[in-house]
């Protein structure tokens, strides 16, 4: 049976997928623990430059888990590890010889609920940049502005830098954060589940800048939507228990899947 | 739908059913939490206007102009107590800020789920609940004995180690409001821990942990007890070294309020008024300060 992977599919594969582009990220024999809880098991996968790859999964298949792996966000928790390689620009970035800090610099995060700082919306944008760079203040401006312009709030929030990033709605607080973490000029954005929080119209907006952003970014985001995977990802990978149950093209994964457990998964069986 | 509903085959439940007793137990417990409230609300009242009517009666310029007089003699004032008690205040204040609000940090940020938080905690509640009498013991103890006599020092610290605890509490229940995802954004930027408490933590929770610092000023600007084993009281003008008794209003109304002389006992209703109204003054100041920041 061929299976109708979901209702947009004539939307699947909107961009195509450069298999060639060279990798990023490459995981290699990752293994994760929630103290004696594993969490991934033996994890290889690699991340194409300037490509979307989708994580998808049922829930606590750990496909966060492993989103939080690349920038090591879990190291705040003392009982989570990781054991494997990460291996980006040359450097395992589980070794403990990386200084996370600038880790995190390279490799941005954008959580599932937004999350303004307490502070202007200038200094929400400029929070990064002035943790690693030193600018005048004519400098910081532009950057401030280049970052609201791909964010594409500078439209909405140009008359009103110095106004509490808490007074946006939800959607335009989600994009704050996205001109925050580009701002910093990483090389991977992680996109753990954006916008499971914001309204389908603001959704299309994040989903209408993560398109545009893959031109100068790696993306990695995580996503319960599967629609929302087949729309915007070129690579896609299913996760199940822990595993890597398959990894592939988006337009493979959900028009022709080599796995019946992803096929399952893809066709709304189960998860 | 209409055959679904008439399909259902059983008859309805007949209404009245709900037994008469349940609205007897109702309306009961109303009646018996308003009595309660009410007798709260006159006690709390009946003290409240009587302090205002003696208070009131009491207060005058010369009040705000004379120190405390001697026995025998009439008239006199309480600024020395006024200025006394602010002194002891602020130092008690600014001695224990630094202190509440570092360990309370530490007990949200960085000592979260640790054993030595926890103690730290409990010791904490204790030292909240502690009898205020042991504390000026313990500073008598401390400094008073060691410096050879009572001081304004001796004063503030024992009032600092009141506020403490109270700070303490409230920056860590505060800073426990600020959601760990806004950790995490900071975190995931690359924000060092330091940077992320100083810049994100606490300006977060900057109006509640201002609320707690003042109600904290609030408590201790009454304290008595205190203050009878270290700063003691003064009818004069304290020293400018602080050292020796000072006059403060707690200590003064309550030998005042025991003196045989009409006037004594006037001018500690007055200072009991002008120790409520800043307190009331401080409270209210707290909560639009905590208001107007939740508001957002």
């Amino acid at each position: 049976m061929s299976p109708v992977a979901v209702s947009t599919s004539s939307a699947v594969g909107k961009s195509t997928a450069n298999a060639a582009a060279p990798i990023r990220i490459a995981v290699r024999k990752l293994d994760f623990y929630y103290g004696d809880f594993k969490g991934l098991k033996d994890i290889n996968l690699n991340f194409h430059d300037r490509q979307v790859t989708a994580l998808i999964g049922p829930s606590g298949c750990g496909k966060s888990t492993l989103l939080r792996t690349f920038n090591r966000i879990y190291s705040l928790y003392p009982e989570q590890r990781a054991e494997g390689e990460i291996i980006l620009d040359g450097k395992n970035v589980l070794s403990p010889s990386i200084d996370v800090n600038e880790l995190r610099a390279r490799v941005g995060m954008v959580f599932q609920k937004p999350t303004p700082f307490p502070m202007s919306i200038y200094d929400n944008v400029a929070f990064g940049i002035r943790l690693y760079e030193k600018l005048p203040r004519a400098e910081l401006d532009v950057r401030v502005e280049e970052a609201l312009r791909k964010a594409a709030l500078w439209d909405e929030v140009k008359d009103k830098l110095k106004q509490s990033g808490m007074g946006l709605s939800g959607g335009q607080q989600q994009r704050l954060c996205i001109a925050r973490t580009i701002a910093q000029r990483p090389e991977v954005i992680l996109f753990d589940e954006p916008t499971s929080a914001l309204d389908p119209i603001s959704t299309g907006k994040i989903e209408e800048l993560i398109e545009q952003l893959r031109s100068e970014f790696t993306i990695v985001i995580v996503t319960h939507n599967m629609q929302q995977a087949a729309r915007i990802s070129q690579f896609t990978a299913f996760m199940y228990l822990g595993e890597l149950v398959e990894f592939d093209v988006t337009t493979k994964m959900f028009m022709n899947p080599s796995k019946k457990q992803t096929q399952d998964y893809i066709t709304g069986r189960f998860g | 739908m209409d055959t679904a509903l008439q399909a259902s085959s059983t008859a309805p439940a007949p209404w009245g059913r709900v037994r008469r007793s349940r609205y007897v137990a109702d309306k009961t417990l109303r009646i018996v939490c308003t009595i309660f409230t009410g007798i709260g609300a006159i006690a709390l009242g009946w003290i409240l206007l009587m302090l205002l009517y003696q208070g009131l009666t009491a207060l005058s310029p010369a009040v705000f102009a004379n120190t405390t007089p001697g026995p025998m003699t009439q008239g006199g004032g309480i600024i020395n107590a006024i200025t006394g008690s602010l002194i002891l205040t602020f130092l008690g204040i600014v001695v224990a800020t630094p202190v509440g609000i570092m360990a309370g940090t530490y007990l949200a940020e960085y000592g979260k789920g640790s054993k030595l938080a926890s103690v730290i905690r409990f010791v904490n509640d204790i030292l909240l609940a502690a009898p205020s009498i042991l504390i000026g013991l313990f500073v008598y103890t401390l400094m008073v004995q060691p410096m050879g006599g009572y001081s304004g020092w001796a004063g503030g610290v024992a009032l600092a180690i009141i506020a403490v605890p109270v700070i303490v509490r409230t920056t860590e229940d505060m800073l426990r409001l600020v959601p760990g995802s806004l950790r995490e954004a900071g975190v995931a930027l690359g924000a060092p821990m330091s940077v992320v408490i100083r810049s994100i933590s606490w300006r977060a929770a900057r109006s509640g942990m201002v609320t707690g610092v003042l109600l904290a000023t609030a408590r201790i600007a009454g304290e008595t007890a205190p203050l009878l084993f270290t700063a003691l009281n003064n009818n004069f003008w304290f020293r400018a070294d602080l050292m020796g008794g000072v006059s403060n209003l707690p200590v003064m109304i309550y030998q005042f309020a025991l003196s045989p002389y009409q006037n004594w006992r006037e001018l500690a209703w007055a200072g009991a008024l002008v120790i409520t109204l800043s307190i009331l003054a401080l409270s209210v100041v707290a909560r639009l300060l905590f208001k107007k920041d939740s508001v957002r």
